[in-house]
C-alpha cells in the first residue's frame, strides 16, 4: 500500500512553473480520475517523459480553461503546448504520435481495431455513471447500478477471449487500448466493492477478467499510475459523503 | 434512382465497382483463425431515415466500395440484425465478409482502415485526427442533445432551446474556420459524421417552425451545408425530402401527444 503511494508520487514531476513551460508533454489532471489514469498509463507504457500538472479539486486552472474551453474537463494532454482532450482520444493520439515506441496499443488488423474501439465505447457507456452511483456520489438505485456493472463484465468476459485470443490481455501479449479503457476503472470498481459491500469482479462469474484485473494492476506502468484501492476508498470517504459508518470503521 | 434504393426490401447496389478486397488482412485475421464460411462482401444494416446509417454509406461510397443495403423496420428488427449486433441491437451495422461492426463512427474509421488505399477519410496527422475525433464526439454528445429539444419544443421554450442549439453549433463551427469542408479542401471524417445536419436540420426547422442555422447566426455552417449537399456521394444517397419531412412531422406529433 505504502509502496504504491511512494512510486506514484516519485515518478510524477511536480515541477516549478518555469520548468513546466519547457516540458514537451504535460498532463492536466488529478488522480483519482480513471480518465486521467488512462493517460498516465499510456505515457508510462510508451516511455514518454511527462509531467502532471495537478488540478485542484473544485478550482479549475487558467491553463485548463484555456486548453479545454469546450468541456473545461480533465484530462488534457499538452504536446508542445497543443491540447488534446477526451481520454480515449488522448490514448489513441499517444499511440499514433509515438508509433515508433512499442507496444502498439491497437492491433494492426482493422477488424480487431474496430472491436477494441467498440468495447472501449461500451465500457464508458456502462461504467462511469454506475460507479458514481455506487460511490454515493450520484443519486441512483445501487442495486441497478451493480447489476449493470455485472452484466457489462459478463459481456466483457466473452470479449476478452475474442480480442486477446486466450492470452494475458485484451491486447494479446501486451497491454492495449481496451485493457487501458477498462482497466483504468478497476481502482474504483474495487473501491466500490468495499464501499457498497458488493461483489462485482466475481472470480466465480468472470474468472478470466478477475485474473486479468490482478495482472493488469500489477503491471509496472499501471501500478505507477493507479494507486492502491485503499487510497480510492479513503478518497471516497473524504469526498463522496453519505457512507455507512460500518464501512468506514471496519476496514 | 433513389426510389429503387430505398424500397424496404433488401437492395443490391450494383452500379459501384467493388473495390478489390485485401484478402490477406482478412486471411490472417486472428478472430476466427481464417476466412469464415459466411457470406462475402459488404452489407449495411440501416434505416432509410437514419442519419447514423447514412454516414456508413457516405464512407463506403467515398472509397468506391459496393455494398448491399438492408433497410430495417426498427419496430420489428430482423433476426440478422439482432444476431450481428446483440449488444446494442441498433443500426447501422456493417457486415464485412460476415464480420459485424457496430457504432457508426467506429464503422467509418474501420472503412477508412480496411480500404486504406482508397479515398483518405481520416486526416493523416495524429493531432488532426485527435481534433477530428474530438469534434465528432462533441457533435454526437452535445450538439445532438441540443438539437433534439428544438424538434419538440414550442413557443418561448423553443426560443431557449434554439439558442442552446445555436451555441453548440457555433462551437462546432470553429472547426470550419478558413476551410471549405471540416476535412479541408475535400470532405473528411468530420464532414461524414456531422454532414447529416445539412439535410436533416432544415427539415427539423421546417417541421418545428424554428430557425437554427441562419446566415446571421451560423454563416460558416450555412455555407458548408450548401457545399456538402453538392458532393456526389451525398447527393446520391439522400432520402427523398418529402418522405423524410412526412416522417419527422409524424414523429413530432407522436412526441407532443
Amino acid at each position: 500500500m505504502q509502496k504504491h503511494h511512494t512510486i506514484w508520487k516519485k515518478n510524477r514531476q511536480n515541477m516549478s512553473s518555469e520548468k513546466q513551460e519547457t516540458a514537451a508533454v504535460r498532463v492536466l489532471g488529478r488522480w483519482p480520475s480513471p480518465f486521467v489514469i488512462r493517460v498516465l498509463i499510456v505515457l508510462g507504457l510508451k516511455g514518454v517523459d511527462h509531467e502532471l500538472v495537478e488540478e485542484a479539486v473544485g478550482n479549475k486552472s487558467e491553463l485548463l480553461l484555456a486548453s479545454n474551453p469546450v468541456h473545461k474537463m480533465i484530462p488534457v494532454l499538452l504536446h508542445h503546448g497543443r491540447p488534446i482532450s477526451e481520454s480515449l482520444i488522448i490514448v489513441q493520439y499517444v499511440d499514433e504520435a509515438w508509433a515508433s515506441h512499442a507496444p502498439a496499443l491497437l492491433p494492426s488488423d482493422p477488424y480487431a481495431r474496430a472491436a477494441e474501439r467498440f468495447w472501449a465505447h461500451y465500457v464508458d457507456d456502462k461504467f462511469p455513471t454506475a460507479i458514481r452511483v455506487l460511490r454515493g456520489r450520484l443519486d441512483g438505485d445501487k442495486d441497478e447500478a451493480a447489476a449493470q456493472v455485472c452484466a457489462a463484465l459478463q459481456r466483457l468476459e466473452v470479449a476478452f477471449v475474442e480480442c486477446g485470443q486466450g492470452k494475458d490481455y485484451f491486447g494479446g501479449d501486451n497491454v492495449g487500448y481496451l485493457d487501458i479503457a477498462l482497466g483504468s476503472h478497476l481502482g474504483w470498481v474495487r473501491a466500490v466493492e468495499r464501499i457498497a459491500e458488493i461483489r462485482l469482479l466475481d472470480a466465480a462469474k468472470v474468472p478470466k477478467l478477475a485474473a486479468w484485473a490482478d495482472r493488469f494492476c500489477a503491471h509496472p506502468a499501471v501500478a505507477d499510475a493507479m494507486p492502491d484501492v485503499d487510497r480510492f476508498v479513503e478518497f471516497s470517504l473524504k469526498n463522496d459523503g453519505a457512507l455507512k459508518a460500518a464501512s468506514a470503521n471496519s476496514k | 434512382p433513389w426510389k429503387a434504393m430505398h424500397d424496404p426490401a433488401t437492395q443490391i447496389w450494383t452500379s459501384f465497382i467493388a473495390h478489390e478486397q485485401k484478402r490477406d488482412q482478412h486471411q490472417s485475421s486472428k478472430q476466427h483463425g481464417g476466412p469464415t464460411m459466411a457470406e462475402k462482401g459488404v452489407k449495411v444494416f440501416g434505416m432509410w431515415a437514419s442519419p447514423m446509417a447514412i454516414r456508413v454509406e457516405w464512407a463506403l461510397r467515398l472509397k468506391g466500395v459496393g455494398y448491399e443495403y438492408v433497410d430495417e423496420d426498427l419496430a420489428s428488427k430482423s433476426d440478422a440484425l439482432l444476431r450481428h449486433n446483440p449488444v446494442t441491437k441498433k443500426v447501422p451495422v456493417l457486415v464485412h465478409d460476415g464480420k459485424p461492426i457496430a457504432e457508426s463512427t467506429i464503422i467509418v474509421e474501420y472503412i477508412d482502415e480496411a480500404w486504406k488505399d482508397g479515398y483518405p477519410i481520416m486526416p493523416a496527422d495524429p493531432y488532426d485526427r485527435a481534433q477530428a475525433r474530438f469534434w465528432a464526439r462533441f457533435a454526437d454528445d452535445k450538439c445532438n442533445a441540443a438539437i433534439f429539444p428544438v424538434f419538440t419544443a414550442t413557443g418561448e421554450a423553443q426560443r431557449e432551446v434554439v439558442r442552446e442549439a445555436q451555441r453548440c453549433l457555433k462551437t462546432l463551427e470553429k472547426a470550419l474556420e478558413g476551410k471549405k469542408f471540416f476535412g479541408g479542401d475535400a470532405v473528411g471524417y468530420l464532414d461524414v459524421v456531422v454532414g447529416w445536419y445539412a439535410y436533416w436540420l432544415p427539415i427539423i426547422e421546417e417541421v418545428s417552425g424554428a430557425d437554427v442555422v441562419t446566415d446571421e447566426e451560423l454563416p460558416l455552417m450555412k455555407a458548408w451545408f450548401g457545399r456538402f449537399l453538392a458532393v456526389d456521394v451525398v447527393k446520391e444517397t439522400l432520402p427523398p425530402r418529402d418522405k423524410l419531412l412526412a416522417l419527422n412531422k409524424a414523429r413530432r406529433e407522436q412526441l407532443s401527444a
